[in-house]
């Protein structure tokens, strides 16, 4: 059928649509276009834009095969309490087929503080695991195998520390550090933009990063050096397309400074990995996806000109939208999860962590956990999604939707090169204000009943207060401090204040490898609250920059 | 010539300001004074700002679960400096069950997932003193 | 509580109910005022004025720090835009200032601008004031943007210091000829962005064409706040703008100045409000607006014979 022939049938039908929308009004808050054919994406060219499985430009997937060999990586996020409480859920999961581990930790982990510092009263434990030194960590993967297990793990300011007492964790398990299989968060640029777990300002955090790009790229070559996260973006607020925009453009700013660091690109662009939202809207996390891929891979190619096809492929773990997951009918957020699953699934993620039911309330319980986990397994092995790759390729609508998004997130690339990159847009708070922009207009769309969330502005109905919620009890914070308190009796004193003094000096000098000094502070059972703190001094600390 | 003046603070260590910065512009599109004191505010920091801002309200949101801890905290020392009528209000990621505590230990009104931001400025305008 | 009696004894909450007064111009204000006023007349008053996005949060919270460690207590008054269309406002700059909530010698307080013009410069003069006579040593008034209403808020200082930063574009010549006018003292802030020499070359440009009146002329100090730069120098180019003042009566002029615009503004607003309350209780407002509206009478007319009646 030729153009002419469809654009007739087109003008033929939008004809008939006219009488059908004076009868019938539309709902506010849908696409532009209502149906989408050929026209749309007939300037697409299918070798250079959409291609196949495992070549550039990715957009079907970065593998060749992708789930017809193997399935994405079923990870599920834990962590809360104490390490021992963790090491059980962890057994746990492994046990009942999850693939990978992810860890949470808590929030002074997060941000470098020891679980006997006042600012952490009231927050030990509550959103992860509390992790002081070496000696919980220790306990957390106690009767694990880190030679077999890949382990996320959720950290970013103080990453280096986290990922040092892995690797001194593995010294003594007797596993080599060229064995570990993981990923460290690292990204702070998201921290300053969306996630608020930052400790230093931005120069001294980039250097941080590419100590640890450059340390494992000769010691740790199988660690995922960074994962370039969306995910807080999006839950901040920001669209699909704002979503990547500013990730991709915070993975420039980190090559950017890799190279600067006198690394080349295809030396740690392969570790890069990504972290996406898998949000409500179905067809659009689909074509964010495939979009996303598009987009790294010509960054990588054209802009910093990569070599190694592995440099040139966005591997991308995703989670489930913990934003939309709603306090009312709280069961109703198993069909979320499941359909943003599906989404995930046909964008074609390496991995997928699934939220529980329960958690617009409390931490999930082992139950909520498990049918989470389920849900994915009913995806990949029932629903038939992973059966072929990329199945959503050539529907018009999401092909002509991965052009639209690349195209937003271009824009928004290019303005922030202008800005000076993503440092500078962060800086002058451009990013934080395009999110938080999206982000109440969200809010009011709801309020205004222009989006509909079922339960919350909609089907709504009277509720008994939910049950057997997860909590974790204050107790937990007085018995981490007495294990601390024992811990730092134990240990050798004098050996911890050498390696802290040492650790300064390297702060100090510009040119010095953070990650061998702070492994060396780690192994003495120096705690974070400490290495982190030395750094603290030489290196400040950011403050943030709220526009509203 | 009286205006509503209400600060709002994240107390506590998380950094999802989503919800606390949605609803310190719906406060301002309510005819609000609203003065935003960013994240990690430590109780003693919240209750000077109100203190030295002399606001009528107090908005808190906690989504950590270090709610039960801070906000009873955050509550006694406004009290201790003398501001008796100062309304104090919560929100977050807070369960149902914990909410009897929190108005006991003086949280006027608790806030949870999905609440409309409207309903927010009605609490605040049918109690403010 | 006393609020007078309170404040002047170092309670803060006392000096917070008493600016809340002023601000919603409570009855009782007028009195605490009153009670006030032979207290003040010690502190230093600095206004940092500037466009948005200047950094002058920042600047102010580095400044007050450096004041601190001179031993000096410091008031920080910040002011930011109300919404004329719903009368919200947020007040941002404290969030700048986090690291001084708990310093004891500090205090800050952010305003609204509330629309009105004229009236809050002299509602922030009061607020200066209770400052004043609360004991502060140095009182930092902080400005949004730079306008009419600016230009008359600054008056309430004894020295003005004007903030700028590099990459303003055109905004500059927009508003050089307002801030040539205010500034003692100029701030070239975040000075390590593309532009800081060349934005010093055009303000000492224009202060040449200016053809100062006086021998003071402002000097430029660039800084980068947020990693404190240049602030012990700025803080010599005010203390030298005092000393300057001091010495050759300025200081007294602008205080005389100040103490008049103080009395017509109080005269103004008072005489004001007497006078449309009169109208308002009598029913004579809507009278003469029906009449004005109907071109039976105009304004200027209605105003003399208003004025013949009850200021005799």
């Amino acid at each position: 059928m030729s153009n002419e022939k469809i654009q007739a049938g087109l003008d033929k039908y939008n004809a008939s649509v006219e009488k059908a929308t004076a009868k019938f009004p539309e709902r506010p808050n849908l696409p532009e276009q209502r149906l989408y054919t050929p026209l749309d994406i007939k300037d697409t060219d299918y070798a250079d834009e959409i291609g196949f499985p495992g070549m550039y430009p990715y957009t079907r997937g970065v593998q060749p095969t992708m789930y017809r060999g193997r399935f994405w990586t079923m990870r599920m996020y834990a962590g809360f309490s104490t390490a021992a409480e963790s090491n059980k859920r962890y057994r746990y999961l492994i046990e009942s087929g999850a693939t990978g581990l992810s860890c949470a930790f808590d929030l002074p982990t997060q941000i470098g503080y020891d679980s006997d510092d006042p600012i952490s009263e009231g927050e030990v434990g509550k959103v992860g695991v509390a992790i002081d030194s070496l000696a919980d960590m220790e306990v957390l993967f106690d009767q694990i195998d880190l030679g077999k297990v890949s382990t996320s793990m959720t950290i970013n300011a103080p990453a280096s520390v986290l990922l040092s007492m892995y690797i001194a964790v593995a010294e003594k398990q007797g596993v080599p550090a060229d064995q570990l299989k993981g990923t460290i968060q690292n990204d702070i640029l998201k921290e300053y933009a969306a996630r608020g777990t930052y400790i230093f300002p931005p120069r001294p955090s980039m250097r941080l990063i590419t100590n640890i790009f450059e340390y494992c790229s000769k010691n740790v070559p199988k660690w995922n050096t960074i994962s370039i996260s969306g995910y807080h973006i999006r839950e901040a607020g920001s669209t699909a397309s704002q979503e990547i925009a500013f990730t991709i453009a915070d993975g420039i700013a980190y090559c950017e400074a890799a190279i600067k660091a006198g690394l080349h690109i295809d030396d740690f662009a392969g570790r890069l990995s990504f972290f996406w939202n898998a949000h409500n809207n179905v067809l659009e996390e689909v074509a964010k996806f495939r979009a996303s891929r598009r987009v790294w891979a010509k960054v990588m190619k054209e802009r910093f000109h990569a070599e190694k096809p592995k440099s040139m492929m966005l591997r991308v773990h995703t989670q489930t939208a913990g934003s939309m997951l709603t306090a009312q009918q709280p069961n109703n957020n198993i069909i979320r999860v499941a359909l943003q699953t599906a989404a995930a699934v046909m964008g074609g993620t390496q991995s997928l962590h699934t939220n529980s039911r329960d958690e617009a309330l409390a931490l999930p319980t082992e139950e909520s956990v498990m049918i989470a986990l389920r849900t994915q397994q009913i995806v990949a092995y029932e629903s038939g999604l992973a059966d072929v790759i990329d199945p959503l390729a050539g529907s018009y609508y999401v092909e002509a939707l991965t052009n639209k998004i690349e195209k937003e997130a271009w824009e928004y690339i290019k303005k922030i090169d202008e800005i000076g990159g993503a440092v500078a847009a962060i800086e002058k708070g451009y990013i934080q204000k395009e999110i938080q922009d999206s982000a109440y207009k969200w809010q009011m769309d709801v309020e205004s009943g222009a989006k509909t969330i079922v339960g919350v502005n909609k089907f709504q109905i009277e509720e008994e207060p939910p049950k057997g919620l997860l909590k974790v009890d204050a107790s937990v914070g007085v018995a981490q401090c007495k294990r601390l308190a024992d811990m730092k009796a134990k240990r050798d004193n004098d050996a911890v204040k050498s390696a802290l003094a040492d650790l300064k000096k390297a702060c100090q000098d510009e040119n010095e490898n953070l990650m061998p000094h702070i492994l060396n502070a780690v192994r003495t059972y120096a705690t974070l609250g400490e290495i982190c703190g030395v750094m603290r001094e030489v290196f400040g600390e950011y403050e943030a920059h709220v526009n509203l | 010539m009286a205006k509503v003046r209400v600060l709002v603070a994240k107390p506590g260590l998380d950094g999802h300001d989503r919800g606390a910065k949605v609803v310190a512009r719906a406060l301002r599109d309510a005819g609000f004074e609203v003065i935003y004191t960013g994240l990690r505010q430590t109780p003693e920091q919240i209750a000077e700002a109100a203190l030295q801002e002399d606001v009528n309200v107090v908005a808190m949101s906690i989504l950590s679960g270090a709610h039960p801890h801070l906000f009873p905290k955050v509550v006694n020392l406004i009290r201790e400096k003398g501001m008796d009528d100062v309304l104090i209000i919560g929100g977050g990621v807070i369960p149902e069950t914990d909410i009897p505590a929190l108005k006991e230990a003086g949280i006027a009104e608790v806030f949870t997932p999905g609440t409309p931001t409207g309903d927010i400025v009605d609490f605040i305008k049918a109690n403010v003193k | 509580m006393d609020i007078v009696e309170e404040l002047l004894k170092g309670n803060r909450l006392a000096l917070s109910r008493a600016i809340t007064a002023i601000e919603n111009e409570y009855d009782e204000a007028m009195d605490i005022m009153k009670k006030l006023y032979p207290h003040t007349g010690h502190a230093f008053v600095l206004g940092i004025t500037g466009p948005p996005g200047a950094g002058k949060s920042t600047l102010t919270d580095k400044l007050a720090r450096a004041y601190r460690a001179q031993g000096k207590t410091v008031g920080i008054i910040a002011i930011d835009p109300t919404s004329p269309f719903t009368g919200g406002a947020i007040l941002g700059d404290r969030i700048r200032m986090n690291g001084l909530t708990m310093d004891e010698g500090v205090f800050i307080r952010s305003m609204g601008t509330r629309g009105s013009l004229g009236g809050l410069s002299h509602k922030t003069a009061d607020a200066v004031k209770a400052m004043d006579a609360f004991g502060k040593d140095i009182i930092f008034v902080e400005t949004v943007g730079v306008g009419q209403s600016e230009v008359d808020i600054v008056k309430a200082a004894d020295t003005t210091m004007v903030v700028l930063i590099p990459g303003m574009g055109d905004d500059i010549q927009a508003i050089k000829a307002g801030i040539l006018e205010i500034g003692d003292v100029f701030t070239i802030n975040k000075a390590d962005h593309d532009g800081a020499d060349k934005l010093v070359r055009e303000m000492n440009m224009m202060l040449d064409l200016d053809g100062l009146m006086t021998d003071w002329r402002p000097p430029i100090q660039k800084v980068i706040a947020s990693q404190n730069e240049g602030i012990t120098e700025t803080i010599e180019n005010i203390e030298k703008h005092f000393k300057y003042i001091s010495e050759n009566g300025i200081l007294t002029k602008r205080r005389t100045e100040r103490s008049k615009n103080e009395m017509l503004d109080v005269l103004h607003s008072n005489i004001g409000s007497y006078i449309t309350n009169k109208l308002v209780e009598t029913g004579k407002m809507d009278e003469y607006v029906e009449q004005i509206k109907a071109r039976e009478t105009d304004p200027y007319t209605v105003v003399s014979n208003v004025m013949k009646d009850m200021l005799k």
